[in-house]
């Protein structure tokens, strides 16, 4: 792959400044996404955004570098298994699948954990699948012969 | 333990989706199988307590994350569901231990965990189908396991690059059949406000005399549901994907893919829009009636002519939703109970077909067609005598299951006097000869002299479950007959006119 975005300074630079508001600003939507807008859906997009950013602006290789395709596959089950795990955790507690409020002593606390587990699960495996879909996409070659 | 068997009803759609997550990791085949069995066991185990609670107290109504309906997400098993949630449990057990030899001929084996993995998704998400009591939520199970059986169809690019072509064309129009399908729910939704199914028929008593709203809706539903259930003449992906998929693959959804969403659509049509009469009536006797019995010539015909065995059984299966359709397109508790019995008799039948076949099929490491298997009665004679029951059965022969079917299917047309309609599914059945006798000729008399090689008994003992099960139920066909009265007697309780 040819990286010859990266040579325009301008790009390098203001990414180099984007990447940390990006993911701080995907936190703050994730970690809101139990009393206000937001959520896992959307936090995970916006943490997804900065680094298909980053592999936009300095190679697909470099961003591969950066979240290894290994790693982000088991982010993705782990997502996944967070979610229904605090699921399989409220049968133990005797409740029904995915209730919350036996998760904690009142119910309000149990609502507020499970809400924010079952976020969290959410937005680390859309985050992660957002950035394979980037990845196996902008990594297809057509052969020219 | 008992507060796993409370539980129940969520555990048989969450523990596949769980395990599909850990299986996907698993880099050796045979442990990733393991795990799958060891699933799928559990899975028995749930639905036999499932049916157990069932029988002593009635429907069971379970409500996710304790929110009562209509706010929360219910499951609901009843006298619908029931009888195809123990088949469908049985019979993927069963298709997991074939699929064994069949994955490890077909598919790549490091894409086995991913492969184990997509099949445990695929079969969390037509359970979900079954027992779910929510219309958003069937939308949701639709789409994992159409977007799981895609996956699952294309690694047959490995045998047959056509896969990738089949798979396409089954997420271009499965896409739009559920698009269909979720503009209907969200025409019902705006005029109800609810999506929980025993709400929707409290709220629709509101709108008695109906709205065009709701009619409006009521179709695209229908419509969706035909296509993913691949309803003539909206079945054009179902055969190039049956066929291409890898065996295992094809034999899965062959049986049961279909047969869950079938189920719903019989749910909505009877249980939920049953207070719309006159609409009802238009609808079965103008549209669903006529387009089963097209679908059943239709079917058979190009059969007759297909040269590739697993197109002629997809396109048999064309046939076969025919008569499902046909059967529940009759407006009473006989047509509602053959079109049950079928769906369970037809799955085994397709199944046990589609597992033959995958034999024959990596056996010869090529597609499976009238001239390649010329002779292979002699030389795979298990496997091929266990096809002909099967397919004696697919006809209808008296001892097979496939007979009480065609009994049912009969006795319900007598009773609303539908005589042409009689004659035309005797002629049809006559013509599901022509293309049976096409593959027995081929297998059974032919001059190529094979020895007979040794066959796999972890493949056949599976196959010879199912053939022996079609002759079970073809003699005590009871426990069909009664899981699929209890079914027509909870859908149409009041009856309609």
């Amino acid at each position: 792959m040819k990286d010859n975005i990266s040579s325009s300074p301008i790009l390098n630079i203001v990414s180099r400044i984007l990447f940390a508001p990006i993911i701080i600003f995907g936190l703050y939507v994730q970690f809101h996404g139990d009393y206000g807008p937001g959520g896992g859906f959307q936090a995970g997009v916006i943490i997804a955004a900065a680094f298909i950013l980053y592999s936009m602006v300095f190679g697909i290789k470099k961003g591969e570098t950066l979240v290894p395709i290994k790693i982000n596959q088991y982010l993705m089950c782990i997502g996944v298994l967070l979610y229904a795990g605090v699921g399989v955790v409220s049968i133990f507690l005797n409740g029904n699948y995915l209730d919350y409020n036996v998760l904690a002593s009142d119910s309000s606390s149990g609502q507020h954990l499970g809400i924010i587990l079952v976020e969290l699960g959410v937005g680390i495996t859309v985050a992660t699948v957002m950035i394979a879909l980037y990845h196996s996409f902008a990594s297809f070659r057509i052969k020219d012969d | 333990m008992n507060i796993f068997l409370d539980d129940a009803p969520a555990l048989v759609v969450v523990l596949p989706l769980l395990v599909a997550a850990i299986v996907a990791f698993i880099p050796s085949p045979r442990l990733a199988w393991f795990i799958t069995i060891v699933t799928l066991v559990i899975h028995v185990l749930l639905s036999i307590e499932l049916l157990t609670s069932f029988s002593s107290f009635g429907a069971i109504i379970y409500e996710f994350g304790n929110w009562p309906p209509p706010w929360g997400i219910s499951f609901k098993l009843d006298g619908v569901n029931i009888g195809l949630q123990i088949l469908f449990s049985a019979f993927v057990l069963i298709a997991t231990i074939y699929a064994r030899k069949i994955f490890l001929s077909e598919i790549e084996p490091e894409d086995s965990g991913k492969a184990y993995s997509l099949w445990l998704l695929a079969i969390g998400s037509l359970n979900g189908i079954i027992l779910t009591n929510d219309i958003f939520n069937l939308f949701v199970f639709l789409e994992i396991s159409a977007l799981s059986s895609i996956s699952l169809i294309s690694l047959g690019a490995g045998t047959n690059r056509k896969a990738l072509l089949a798979a396409f064309n089954y997420l271009i129009i499965g896409a739009i059949g559920a698009t269909f399908y979720v503009i209907g729910v969200g025409f019902a939704y705006a005029m109800t406000g609810t999506l929980n199914m025993n709400d929707l028929i409290i709220q629709l008593t509101q709108y008695s005399e109906g709205q065009l709203a709701i009619f409006a809706g009521m179709s695209f539903m229908l419509i969706g549901l035909m296509v993913k259930s691949a309803v003539f003449p909206l079945h054009l992906w179902l055969p190039p994907a049956y066929s291409y998929a890898p065996s295992a693959v094809s034999t899965l959804f062959a049986a049961l893919a279909t047969k869950a969403i079938l189920i719903f659509f019989v749910r909505i049509l009877y249980e939920v829009f049953s207070i719309y009469n006159d609409y009802l009536i238009l609808f079965l006797d103008y549209i669903l009636l006529p387009l089963s019995l097209i679908a059943i010539f239709v079917g058979t015909i190009i059969a007759i002519y297909q040269d590739d065995i697993k197109k002629l059984l997809a396109y048999s299966s064309i046939a076969q939703i025919g008569y499902i359709t046909l059967a529940f397109s009759i407006k009473d508790n006989s047509g509602v109970l053959a079109g049950f019995v079928h769906i369970f008799n037809h799955a085994l039948i397709k199944g046990g077909l589609f597992m033959a076949v995958g034999y024959l099929a990596i056996s010869l490491k090529d597609r499976v067609t009238l001239q390649s298997i010329e002779g292979y009665g002699q030389k795979f004679p298990i496997t091929s005598y266990a096809l002909l029951i099967c397919g004696l059965s697919l006809i209808g022969l008296p001892l097979t299951n496939g007979f009480i079917s065609k009994l049912y299917i009969f006795q319900a047309l007598y009773i609303n006097e539908m005589f042409l309609t009689i004659a035309l599914v005797a002629l049809s059945s006559a013509l599901a000869v022509i293309y049976f006798w096409k593959i027995v000729e081929k297998l059974f008399f032919s001059s190529k002299g094979y020895k007979a090689t040794s066959e796999d008994p972890a493949i056949y003992i599976p196959i010879w479950i199912i053939a022996i099960s079609i002759i079970y139920f073809g003699i005590f066909s009871s426990s069909i007959v009664d899981f699929s009265s209890i079914a027509s007697e909870s859908l149409i309780k009041g009856g309609i006119n």
